[in-house]
């Protein structure tokens, strides 16, 4: 298996011909409204373009741009589309599937200079920023009216509201405060050609179809988003935070359908496993109990008198399903700590193995036993250790494989592994990336996901953005062909996988 | 027209589509026919929808829903109801006959919407046939899935343009243990200020609605947390040196949230009336634009009465940073799109419609 781009343009076979050309036909276009300094060539700066926080694809762009106006990004734009040169857009490269990573002899959009936030405004409850703002940037900046921004990933100290519209990003708290797309209510978007039109509005929604739906999650394919209006809530009176072990990943699960049966919806509803108990507790000494087979970690929040009541419910319902010790973070310090060792999971299982490969599945909740076991003996069969790390709430997965990408044969078991992962989430009913989004790591899967007739669906409607297949070609959207090949790969015994489902 | 022999198969319903495909021949999309005069009058033969009912799945731990478009909305409501569970969105049913597929496809959310989303906030999935007649799936069952584009939230409010709904998956919530309606005699700017305040604090409010003087809010939550916020929002209001006398536990303001979210109230009796979608703390309305007006949503929607032409309402909605849509007896009437905006409309429909054949010009003539 290969996951090399999709190859667009005919002439591509001479890259670096076709470099200079393009070098020698955008740079002085590019120059006429664009300082010279705010233009990247050198290779040795380019590397820092050249891959997202999935390092183990990499590409280096023809250039870098990084524009600080609308009108400079409306001027790359136009000259990248009167030269058929194709346009990347980059955020601050937090993402971890390769979305943002270039296209060869492309342009990389660097969107880091539009960090500013424009205005807060309490009475309406609304930020205006640029989409290289940071996302934990907006939170700091309304807490003094008691607002924040929902979204949460773990990148939030790092990453951009811009990819976080791009990617559609969760986090913890999504359950209960949605996603990336619940939390915005304008977008203004540069098209393909440079025109620039205005999504959504100030208002809690917009004439005509809903365009900011469809540009939430569409990692930089339609358009490039340069200004966002984006909601903010209001912080809960109480929160409370608990960690509660199990002896059996059965009684976790349970554990999580009962909360939810029980008519309450908590902030953050998390589940680790005991490999993950261990990786973590080592890095961050968070007092995670080392001996149990699955943590739970529940946050909930609203009225005091709220919280103490569902407090009081959660832990007998834990209680009922033989949890072993319950711990109850009883300052915003220790809750801090427990979330804190949960967010720094990722850094965390860097220390097992050279490479992490994380899947991002989404499954029904009811599921999640079932599944938890399945891939714990799928990685027994391809030995290789993953660490299970589940936002359990809403049911979205992140088994972490560990491997090492040195070694060709190993990386190459990783990666079927993680078909084989995500083949098991389409079984149950779920989907193959509930937050990271597809990029390019993702994007095989995708055949198994989705029919010809659905990914000709997702081509016209791009098309419709972008005729000429400027933006960000080749991620999230595989061809038909690409398809084709992959899945013939992929049959077994002349069957299709998972014949019994319907294909819808 | 001729009426086509109702049907209850989604193959039959397909192959409908595909024969209009060939033929170029237009189709106007009918489920309960509650909301026809929400869009321009459609000319063409009747695809219906009503028929093809059925809850296909619904596991309330899993809080989702997953049922045919034409299912009565008001079966699907007594089904959660029964688990403790409602439609987050309260979206108005109008008459017994209103359909999942019509309510979504028109993207109908109620008093509840500022609170706890839009329905196209708790759209998970759909199935559905394009304008070739091809059935596709898109989205699916779970929280979060960012699986290629979200195609299944742009089919809410597209109204069937883009797509004929087949079965629709949704978020559902739990319902609250209590709810309760304080009203507060007021003018609009104390209003205004008012529910300001309150929005900068964690409060369980659903829905709110001020008109002649008198601020109702509903609370719904768990019994602590309404209790709570009932004793401070009925406690001491002081807005702008003024005492505001607050009524706490008003018995018999439930039945106004039914009426707003019906439009039983007398400003939907009369012949034309506006909603106006606005920032929600939008000042007043200029007097000699506004008749009559029950504003709701925090602010963010208001019901207006005009003797002005659209262009001008259109214009201060625009100015204020929203939208306006009159409403009549039959057909309604869209503030137009930027001319951008509109080519990239079109160019979206015809991505899913080729030949344009469902519901042409239902929302706008051209589209």
């Amino acid at each position: 298996m290969t996951l090399s781009p999709d190859s667009l343009h005919p002439d591509s076979q001479h890259p670096e011909a076709q470099r200079e050309q393009r070098l020698n036909d955008l740079l002085p276009l590019l120059r006429q409204l664009i300082p010279t300094q705010y233009i990247i060539t050198e290779v040795e700066q380019l590397r820092a373009y050249e891959c997202d926080a999935f390092t183990t694809m990499r590409q280096l762009p023809l250039l870098t741009v990084l524009p600080d106006t609308i009108e400079q990004v409306q001027h790359v734009m136009r000259c990248c589309h009167q030269l058929d040169i194709p346009v990347v857009a980059r955020g601050a490269g937090t993402g971890l599937t390769a979305g943002s990573m270039p296209v060869e002899n492309g342009v990389l959009l660097g969107m880091s200079r539009f960090d500013q936030i424009y205005n807060i405004d309490p009475d309406n409850r609304t930020a205006l920023i640029g989409p290289g703002v940071r996302n934990l940037a907006v939170t700091e900046a309304a807490a003094v009216h008691n607002l924040y921004f929902a979204p949460d990933p773990s990148s939030q100290l790092a990453c951009s509201v811009g990819g976080n519209v791009a990617e559609n990003a969760g986090g913890v708290h999504c359950l209960k405060y949605g996603l990336t797309v619940h939390n915005i209510l304008e977008l203004e978007m540069v098209t393909a050609s440079g025109e620039l039109i205005t999504l959504g509005s100030a208002a809690l929604d917009a004439a005509g179809y809903d365009l900011t739906a469809i540009l939430t999650g569409s990692e930089g394919l339609l358009g490039i988003v340069v200004r966002i209006r984006v909601k903010l809530l209001p912080r809960a009176e109480s929160c409370r935070v608990m960690l509660a072990a199990f002896a059996t990943i059965e009684d976790a699960g349970q554990a999580i359908a009962a909360v939810i049966g029980a008519g309450i919806i908590p902030a953050g509803l998390e589940m680790i496993d005991q490999t993950g108990i261990c990786a973590i507790e080592e890095l961050m000494h968070a007092g995670y109990p080392v001996d149990a087979a699955a943590v739970i970690i529940c946050e909930l929040d609203g009225g005091e008198a709220e919280v103490e009541d569902e407090l009081q419910q959660v832990i007998q319902i834990f209680r009922e399903l033989h949890a072993t010790d319950i711990q109850i973070a009883e300052d915003a310090e220790q809750s801090t700590r427990i979330w804190a060792a949960r967010k720094a999971a990722f850094p965390a299982l860097a220390r097992l193995a050279p490479d992490n490969y994380i899947m991002d599945g989404t499954i029904p909740r009811r599921a999640l036993a079932q599944v938890w076991k399945q891939i714990n003996l799928l990685a027994d069969q391809y030995q290789l250790q993953v660490v299970n790390v589940f936002h359990a709430g809403d049911g979205n997965m992140h088994p972490s494989i560990l491997f090492d990408s040195s070694n060709e044969e190993e990386h190459q078991r990783a990666f079927e592994l993680g078909t084989r992962i995500l083949e098991l989430c389409i079984e149950v009913g779920g989907t193959i990336s509930g937050e990271h989004g597809i990029g390019l790591e993702k994007i095989n899967q995708m055949c198994l996901q989705f029919n010809p007739q659905e990914l000709a669906q997702f081509h016209a409607l791009k098309q419709a953005f972008d005729a000429k297949t400027l933006l960000n070609p080749g991620k999230q959207i595989p061809t038909l062909a690409r398809c084709a090949e992959f899945n013939g790969l992929h049959v077994h015994n002349g069957e299709m996988p998972f014949p019994h489902l319907e294909r819808f | 027209m001729p009426v086509n022999p109702m049907t209850s198969s989604e193959e039959s319903l397909a192959d409908q589509v595909i024969q209009a495909y060939r033929d170029k021949q237009p189709l106007r999309i009918v489920g309960g026919g509650s909301k026809s005069a929400l869009g321009h009058t459609v000319t063409g033969t009747d695809l219906c929808l009503n028929h093809y009912q059925g809850i296909i799945n619904y596991e309330p731990s899993e809080l989702v829903i997953t049922a045919r478009a034409g299912t009565p909305l008001h079966i699907i409501e007594a089904t959660l109801a029964e688990q403790g569970q409602m439609l987050g969105f309260e979206p108005p049913r109008y008459n017994n006959k209103a359909t999942l597929g019509g309510t979504i496809a028109c993207g109908l959310s109620g008093p509840r919407r500022p609170y706890s989303g839009a329905a196209r906030d708790f759209v998970l999935g759909c199935r559905m046939i394009n304008g070739k007649g091809e059935r596709l799936n898109f989205g699916g069952q779970v929280m979060k899935n960012v699986a290629g584009y979200d195609v299944s939230r742009l089919m809410c409010g597209a109204q069937g343009t883009l797509g004929v709904l087949l079965d629709i998956s949704l978020k559902v919530v739990p319902r609250p243990q209590l709810e309760q309606t304080l009203s507060l005699e007021c003018d609009e700017t104390q209003a205004r200020t008012l529910l300001n305040n309150l929005g900068l604090k964690p409060l369980p409010i659903s829905a709110t609605c001020y008109q002649d003087g008198q601020l109702c809010i509903r609370l719904s939550g768990s019994e602590s947390a309404v209790m709570a916020a009932a004793q401070f929002i009925g406690g001491e209001q002081q807005i702008g040196g003024e005492q505001l006398s607050g009524d706490e536990a008003l018995t018999g303001r439930e039945q106004l949230w039914q009426q707003l979210r019906e439009q039983q109230l007398p400003i939907f009796k009369q012949p034309f009336f506006w909603r106006l979608s606005l920032p929600p703390a939008t000042g007043p309305l200029p007097k000699e634009i506004v008749e009559q007006q029950v504003i709701e949503w925090g602010g963010a929607q208001r019901w207006i009465t005009s003797q002005a032409d659209p262009e001008t309402v259109w214009n201060l909605a625009r100015s204020l940073g929203g939208h306006g849509t009159r409403y009549g007896t039959d057909e309604s009437l869209r503030q137009p799109l930027e001319p951008g905006l509109f080519k990239l409309s079109q160019q979206l429909r015809t991505s899913f419609d080729p030949e344009r054949i469902l519901n042409p010009g239902r929302l706008y003539p051209t589209l």
